[in-house]
């Protein structure tokens, strides 16, 4: 029963977290893209505008949803739900601290530690294309439609490039398990250096671009495109749309915290030994969330900074640079770790 | 050994998989049944999903997820697209059905396949009980995989490279034509 307890107090505090956090990712993008563009950005709503999401929240919520008449309305109110729950899964199995030890028995701050948390995220991130194609096709309108073709291919490419860029790393740390890649990177080369999984840059690169991709960020935002070309939310309002647009934020954290955590070293960090335990639990935390918002930031600041890629280019880009690019490193660094493993062939 | 209805219901473990297998049957048949192709592949989805939660009901957690990364998360999207690139049906009026002569070797192929895997399944397992909830490690299942079955494994994945170099071929034989 404890076990269920356990697990019933975790997936509500992570929840909680993960609201709470999106809640202020998006005031900070917004607040950190006026910085970037030298305007002000919102500062009416509580101090520094930072009630301004709520607002905008609530404004949402009593919304009229339109219903278009040529919808087929249950798969289209299922698909914004469809986007929001892969994003709320993926957070699941990233471990935001080291284990803590309480009464004799440890404690993971990690939801679920998964045997193969690495084809957990992935299958899970997979499904979110469900959500864009239903969107569009529920829709009943050409528009949306050829959003979510467009959208859905984007994403499909730029899977394929991220999960290979994944196999070095599984290569390297030879687990699967998030906790036991964690585990993995808490050394250090020679004295100092941390042992973290980015010496595996090609695979790091690679991993950024495709979650820039895959979550719909610019320079490779044409899934929504806001402004000009039309996306497969067009025929979406009010509560329904805020769900799409929850959904996105919620995978801009998650990747950040999967590219610490695979990358980075996760919560890896120098601890003072001389603190009081309970502090000594928060700082790897604090660490996680230190490097988790360093990459949140990088989001922003690509998205202040570059342009809108085209198409043709971006799907060249996925096809023919990201992916053979991966496939080599992954031959590479297979041959390296075996040379490592089992010494040259010849010998 | 055999079980009588009593006993079986008898077992929560067999609600849980009643509760999953219904459905994906239920699925299943609609794939086969709908007027819309659309909703035929959405069906197909909620089938392989079913077949996913049976595989973790086993404690085959990497079958299970292999299930949805590679059947439900780009087999069948890859479907859609395509539906969707040629002949999306915005409302409901493509029409599916076949005729007779169309159904009756699908069918009777289906019941085929369907006798011979329940055959071998019997076959090769008869009574065996598996040991319950034992989650296979991911590493015997790879060193199964490239050690007793790698040729089995190297020959599908060679009638893969045949499909695809097949695929390439016709694609582009549309270019030759017009050049």
């Amino acid at each position: 029963m404890t076990v269920f307890i356990e697990a019933a107090i975790k997936v509500a505090v992570a929840f909680v977290f993960i609201m709470l956090t999106t809640l202020v990712l998006v005031w900070a993008e917004r607040k950190w893209v006026s910085d970037l563009q030298n305007r002000i950005g919102p500062d009416r709503a509580g101090p520094f505008g930072i009630l301004q999401t709520l607002a905008d929240g609530l404004k949402a919520f009593f919304k009229e949803s339109i219903r278009p008449t040529q919808s087929i309305y249950l798969l289209y109110l299922v698909a914004p739900i469809a986007a929001l729950i892969p994003a709320l899964l993926i957070f699941l199995v990233i471990p935001i601290g080291a284990p803590i030890e309480i009464g004799g028995t440890t404690y993971t701050l990690q939801v679920m530690d998964l045997n193969i948390g690495l084809l957990y995220v992935l299958a899970v991130s997979s499904l979110a294309v469900y959500a864009i194609t239903l969107a569009g096709w529920s829709s009943g309108s050409k528009y949306p439609l050829l959003g979510a073709v467009r959208a859905s291919a984007q994403m499909i490419s730029y899977e394929a490039a991220m999960g290979l860029a994944l196999v070095p790393v599984v290569l390297l740390t030879s687990t699967t398990s998030i906790a036991g890649i964690v585990d993995a990177q808490q050394g250090t080369f020679g004295s100092f250096i941390p042992a973290w999984n980015i010496v595996l840059i090609p695979s790091f690169i690679i991993f950024l671009i495709a979650g820039f991709a895959e979550t719909n960020r610019p320079p490779f935002d044409l899934v929504e495109a806001e402004s000009e070309i039309v996306g497969y939310h067009t025929e979406y309002s009010g509560f329904a749309f805020a769900l799409f647009f929850l959904a996105e934020y919620i995978n801009v954290f998650n990747m950040s915290a999967l590219t610490v955590t695979l990358f980075l070293g996760g919560w890896a960090g120098p601890v003072p030994s001389f603190l009081p335990t309970w502090i000594q639990w928060l700082v790897p935390v604090f660490w996680f969330l230190l490097k988790t918002w360093a990459f949140v930031f990088l989001f922003v600041w690509v998205r202040a900074t570059l342009p809108r890629m085209r198409y043709d280019k971006l799907m060249t880009f996925g096809w023919k640079r990201l992916i053979p690019v991966s496939l080599a490193w992954i031959i590479l660094c297979a041959v390296a770790i075996g040379f490592r493993e089992f010494g040259a062939p010849w010998s | 050994m055999t079980v009588t209805i009593s006993e079986f219901f008898k077992e929560s473990a067999n609600w849980a998989f009643l509760a999953i297998a219904v459905p994906t049957l239920f699925a299943g048949w609609r794939t086969v049944t709908s007027n819309n192709i659309v909703r035929a592949v959405l069906y197909l989805v909620v089938s392989l999903g079913g077949t996913a939660g049976l595989f973790f009901m086993l404690g085959a957690e990497f079958v299970g997820w292999t299930v949805v990364l590679v059947y439900i998360g780009a087999v069948i999207i890859l479907f859609l697209i395509g539906i969707m690139i040629t002949r999306a049906p915005l409302g409901q009026e493509a029409d599916l059905s076949h005729a007779m002569n169309v159904k009756a070797p699908a069918a009777l192929l289906s019941t085929v396949v369907f006798g011979v895997i329940t055959w071998a399944m019997i076959d090769a397992f008869g009574n065996n009980m598996i040991p319950p909830f034992e989650p296979t490690a991911t590493s015997d299942l790879s060193l199964l995989l490239f050690d007793r079955f790698v040729i089995p494994f190297e020959v599908v994945s060679f009638v893969l490279l045949a499909a695809l170099i097949g695929g390439i071929a016709i694609a582009r034989q549309d270019e030759e034509v017009v050049s």
